[in-house]
């Protein structure tokens, strides 16, 4: 592409209109060159829209000091990133700026108009060669690799080379840096070309260098068992957690970028509070990721685009963070991206539209929000790659509905293209029942963990529970018979010993599939007894102790005494209150004899 | 020499145009009528149309009346000499103190880089246990009062900036009643905080204009004080007016609403002050404490909306008192392991058992029969009411925890408590031990 140059015709809040000489993209990068108290300072923009000769630009910066006739320098190059060795553990805006080295330069603030090098130009990565001369080679396909932390980064043909090359140099191993020329690759034609270690790539185009799609089948288990029993998510799968403001989004995403069993996490903190990134921020370095023994800032990216931060750039932020999950993936490995929140992306979305003029849609969101939506969801997927290695991007994205209402049109779209819906409960959090998912409302198209048979009985339980909670609260205890009773006392005990799950527990805070099936047999044997109580005292008495030792038995070590102790206790209990087996179970328990 | 221009080609609400050369977005200029000079801020480019919005308002404006640029985007004037002083929106005083010119600084600046903040740490004392015991306040937070119009918000709000250790105080007043703003003036002249307070008012009678300005000229005032080391708590009330005086704005400039009338651009409006709050490492730090009314006592409504997925929790004050429910401090954690050690459990446990006293006072309501646990919740939750809720009770957080404890003792037996044996011995009044209690519901 050529580079043109422009005028600033307007300015309207963060967007420019720019009357340009010669060709200009859409999605075109440029740079409004505006005098800022005698300095001049280049304002990263984007084109959104063209017309004729006249070009809409967004700009990611605060557009004060913008006249007109300010020049503009268009680059030719589409909003991209740097994608090569070096990205884990960094802290990023959302046009990928590092923000430690922005802060290192800049100080506590966020000055306009400095852009910094995504990746290292003087770190040194050793190389080691896995091709051949006169071998050939596509897009995605290996150069060489990398060690990055405790993964193999695959050094990979740029995305962007398409057709097929020869590999006519290719570098020794040793240390290189990323912008070092590793490989001279030749065309069909003979043309050749120099690869680094690093390349570009356009963010708002998925990255499509795979041989097939697959559909998402194992579970990303996450630790937290009413998700992972219930309401399971799949690697490569979707799913979203719209809640108003304060029953627990943000914690719950933050549990799973520490807990969930992936290779890598990457954290898109969009257009949200800056305090809470910076409790990610500080304390993973400081926290050991299980899986690995390193620390689980090694395995995360922070794509961190707050809300007093640039609107546009948050538009942007989200593209960036899955564009670097899509790279990751193109390694062979699980890549999991929390995006929190997708309102503020649908936002900045209306904001934009909204300085554009364009008819609006539904609470003047733009007639494209569903289909923006579901393009960005659609990113998500399992994929086998042409080495014959599965790879994976899983999505999960935090809906913040204004009103809390579900009915709005961010929460609606996304329903429409997601895997599963973990529905926050107002009601829930507020009796801190955390995390508060809905049990009932919420739903999941995905396989989990657990045998699905025993799944449904507990989740009929929880309904027949709370059908008599309802109807108690107009006929009173005095009014339900006990056998109608104890279906409400299973249910609340399942509520209270299963799904309720403490994230600040250090042992209850993470439970993994092994531990899940345990606890859920132990759970179900009691689901699937009939109970024998002379009245509703005494049942709600014995519940209420179970519930206490199921609770100790839930903060006790895998395996441990007490862990032995309170699983005997608690079975024998359950057996000695046991008078035989619920109907509707027999069959059930039979399968399993 | 400026150049005049003196053809205004468009007045609609505040908003005037006229056509303008080498003007810059952002930028301030003079509009002079009859009625005297008033600054007005270019808020539009288009070619050499330039829309500004008026700070006075428009009213008055005649279509010949000058127009002048000056060069540079609003400003404020910082230094000491703030201190004790009473100004406008813009920064004009308002007492009958000199007008402050030196040491200009820009307002509405660019955000703290992410990477540089820190944990927040420091608890904020306020002497009243709903705040203190129950959620408790931090240094850097935000943090709103919600409240319906007619509830004591601005009463609380000058209680806590009385009691709270801070080193200054700026009071940002948004279409404040006259009456409120020297009530707030009559408080901190009482308790001698004056010396140490700023007020940026701006009075229901001002130009609705000005309420936009005064957030960000209090928190550039703030921010400054902060980089030099001042623990810093801003006081805006009522942020609720701030934003209907946006929506007013939007309307006038024919932007699309999105919800109820309010522009697409609220929450990234509200969101870019109150994330103003901040502690600087090796300075000073700013806790914003704002009050939004709600109308209509709905929390849905778009400002309370919001400003709840923006700020770090919210007071709820009905009938005269901060709710246990729906108030929250999503910042407590943070602090309140540090207190003591039956501060954590405390709080969790008595709130509990509040809620239990509500569902009994549902099921009375019902009609349905009252249990000896019943009975014991009500006259908790009648004392829980009278020693702790009431905004009247001022003891700080040491003495509040051990009411707490003589509250439970004087409804429950220890284990019926639902707390830990270990704290039950250590901090149950009579020093008593846990005794065996006659129902299991305790423990629910
Ligand atoms: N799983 C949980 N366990 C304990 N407390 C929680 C949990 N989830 C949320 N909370 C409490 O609720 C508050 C708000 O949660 P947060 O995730 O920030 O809400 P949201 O992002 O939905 O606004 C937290 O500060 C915390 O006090
Ligand atoms: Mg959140």
């Amino acid at each position: 592409m050529s580079q043109s140059t422009g005028r600033v015709l307007g300015v309207n809040g963060n967007m420019v209109s720019v009357i340009v000489e010669g060709d200009v993209a859409l999605n075109e990068v440029g740079y409004i060159t505006v005098d800022s108290d005698g300095e001049e300072k280049r304002l990263k923009s984007e084109v959104i829209r063209v017309r004729g000769d006249r070009a809409e630009v967004q700009v990611f910066e605060m557009t004060r000091g913008i006249g007109v006739d300010d020049r503009v320098e268009f680059t030719g190059e589409l909003l991209a990133v740097e994608l090569g060795p070096g990205l884990l553990g960094r802290v990023y805006d959302g046009l990928q700026n590092p923000l430690p080295e922005l802060a290192a330069q800049c100080g506590f603030f966020l000055d306009r108009g400095v852009y910094l090098n995504a990746l290292d130009r003087k770190q040194t990565w050793a190389f080691a060669p896995k091709v051949a001369v006169g071998e050939t080679v596509e897009r995605a396909d290996t150069l060489g690799i990398v060690p990055e932390g405790i993964f193999e980064h695959r050094i990979m043909v740029p995305f962007n080379r398409y057709g097929s090359y020869t590999v006519r140099q290719i570098a020794a191993a040793g240390e290189y840096t990323v912008d070092h020329e590793i490989a001279r690759l030749a065309d069909k034609d003979g043309n050749e070309i120099g690869v680094t270690m690093m390349f570009e790539w356009p963010v708002k185009r998925a990255v499509d260098c795979y041989a097939e799609r697959l559909k998402p089948e194992d579970p990303m288990v996450t630790k937290v068992r009413i998700i992972d029993t219930f309401f399971p998510v799949a690697l490569g799968g979707t799913y979203c957690i719209p809640g108003p403001f304060g029953a627990g989004k943000t914690v719950l995403q933050q549990i799973t970028s520490r807990n969930a069993e992936v290779d890598i996490v990457i954290v898109a903190a969009c257009g949200e509070r800056a305090g809470e990134v910076v409790e990610t921020l500080r304390e993973f370095p400081e926290l050991t990721d299980p899986r690995t023994g390193r620390t689980l800032m090694e395995r995360t990216v922070i794509i961190c685009n707050t809300s007093s931060m640039p609107v546009a750039a948050r538009e942007a932020s989200v593209y960036t963070a899955v564009t670097i999950a899509e790279y990751y993936r193109q390694m062979g490995l699980n890549v999991l991206l929390l995006a929190d929140s997708t309102s503020r992306w649908a936002q900045a979305m209306r904001e934009m539209s909204g300085r554009l003029e364009e008819i609006p849609g539904e609470e003047a969101f733009p007639a494209y929000l569903e289909s923006v939506i579901a393009g960005f969801y659609e990113r998500a997927g399992v994929v086998r790659l042409r080495d014959g290695g599965n790879g994976s991007v899983t999505i999960g994205g935090t809906v913040s509905p204004a009103g809390g209402n579900f009915e709005e049109p961010v929460t609606q779209a996304t329903l429409k293209v997601v895997g599963a819906f973990h529905g926050l409960s107002r009601e829930r959090s507020d009796a801190r029942r955390y995390p508060s998912i809905h049990p009932l409302e919420s739903w999941s198209k995905y396989r989990g963990p657990i045998d699905r048979g025993m799944v449904e009985y507990a989740r009929d339980a929880l309904h027949r529970g709370n059908e008599v909670g309802q109807m108690m609260k107009v006929v009173g205890e005095e009014g339900t018979s006990l056998d109608d009773y104890l279906w409400y006392l299973k249910s609340e005990f399942t509520d209270a010993v299963y799904l309720q799950q403490n994230a600040f527990d250090a042992v209850d805070a993470a439970v993994d599939t092994e531990r899940q099936r345990f606890a859920f047999a132990m759970l179900f044997t009691l689901l699937t007894r009939r109970l024998s109580f002379a009245a509703k005292e005494e049942a709600r008495s014995w519940f209420a102790e179970l519930r206490q030792r199921f609770i100790d038995f839930n903060g006790a070590k895998w395996q441990g005494d007490e862990f032995n102790r309170l699983h005997k206790e608690i079975v024998s209990t359950i057996e000695a209150r046991t008078a035989g087996t619920e109907e509707n179970a027999e069959q059930l328990v039979g399968e399993r004899g | 020499m400026r150049k005049v221009y003196s053809r205004i080609e468009a007045i609609a609400g505040n908003v005037i145009t006229v056509t303008a050369d080498d003007v810059r977005y952002g930028h301030l200029a003079t509009v002079t009528t009859r009625y005297g000079k008033s600054l007005a801020e270019v808020i539009r480019l288009d070619g050499k149309r330039v829309s500004l919005q008026v700070f006075a308002g428009g009213r008055g404006i005649s279509t010949g009346d000058e127009v002048v640029f000056l060069g540079h985007p609003m400003q404020v004037s910082f230094s000491d000499n703030l201190l004790g002083r009473i100004f406008d929106g813009r920064g004009t005083p308002r007492d009958a103190g000199p007008p402050l010119e030196d040491n200009l600084i820009e307002i509405g600046g660019p955000s703290v880089n992410p990477a540089m903040r820190i944990i927040p740490r420091n608890m904020i004392r306020t002497g009243i246990p709903m705040i203190d015991v129950f959620n408790s306040l931090v240094e850097s937070q935000k943090l709103p009062i919600f409240s319906v119009s007619g509830e004591p918000y601005n009463e609380l709000l000058s209680r806590i900036a009385m009691q709270a250790e801070v080193d200054m105080i700026i009071l940002g007043g948004m279409g404040l009643k006259y009456d409120d703003y020297l009530y707030f003036r009559e408080v901190l002249e009482e308790g001698g905080a004056m010396s140490r307070t700023v007020f940026f008012v701006h009075t229901a009678s001002d130009p609705v204009v000005e309420c936009l300005l005064v957030p960000d000229i209090s928190l550039a005032v703030a921010e400054k004080f902060a980089l030099g080391g001042k623990r810093v708590l801003v006081l805006l009330t009522d942020m609720t007016n701030f934003a209907d005086s946006m929506k007013e704005i939007a309307i006038t400039m024919e932007q699309v609403p999105s919800n109820r009338g309010y522009p697409g651009d609220l929450y990234s409006q509200l969101a870019s002050r109150y994330e103003k709050a901040v502690d600087f490492e090796g300075a000073g730090s700013i806790t914003i404490l704002g009050v939004t009314t709600m109308p209509g006592d709905d929390v849905t409504h778009p400002v309370p909306d919001n400003t709840g997925y923006i700020t770090e929790g919210q007071y709820y004050l009905r009938n005269g008192r901060i709710e246990p429910f729906g108030s929250l401090s999503r910042l407590k954690q943070l602090v309140n392991d540090k207190t003591r050690d039956d501060h954590r459990a405390v709080m969790d446990g008595m709130i509990t058992l509040y809620a239990n006293y509500r569902e009994s006072v549902e099921k009375r309501s019902m009609g349905f029969r009252m249990s000896e646990w019943d009975t014991k919740l009500l006259k908790y939750g009648a004392l829980f009411e009278s020693e702790m809720m009431d905004l009247s009770v001022n003891i700080p957080l040491e003495q509040a925890l051990d009411r707490g404890w003589s509250i439970l003792a004087e409804c429950f037996a220890p284990a019926e408590s639902g707390l830990r044996t270990e704290l039950i011995n250590r901090f149950w009044p009579s020093g008593g031990s846990v005794a065996p209690s006659g129902s299991d519901e305790g423990t629910a």
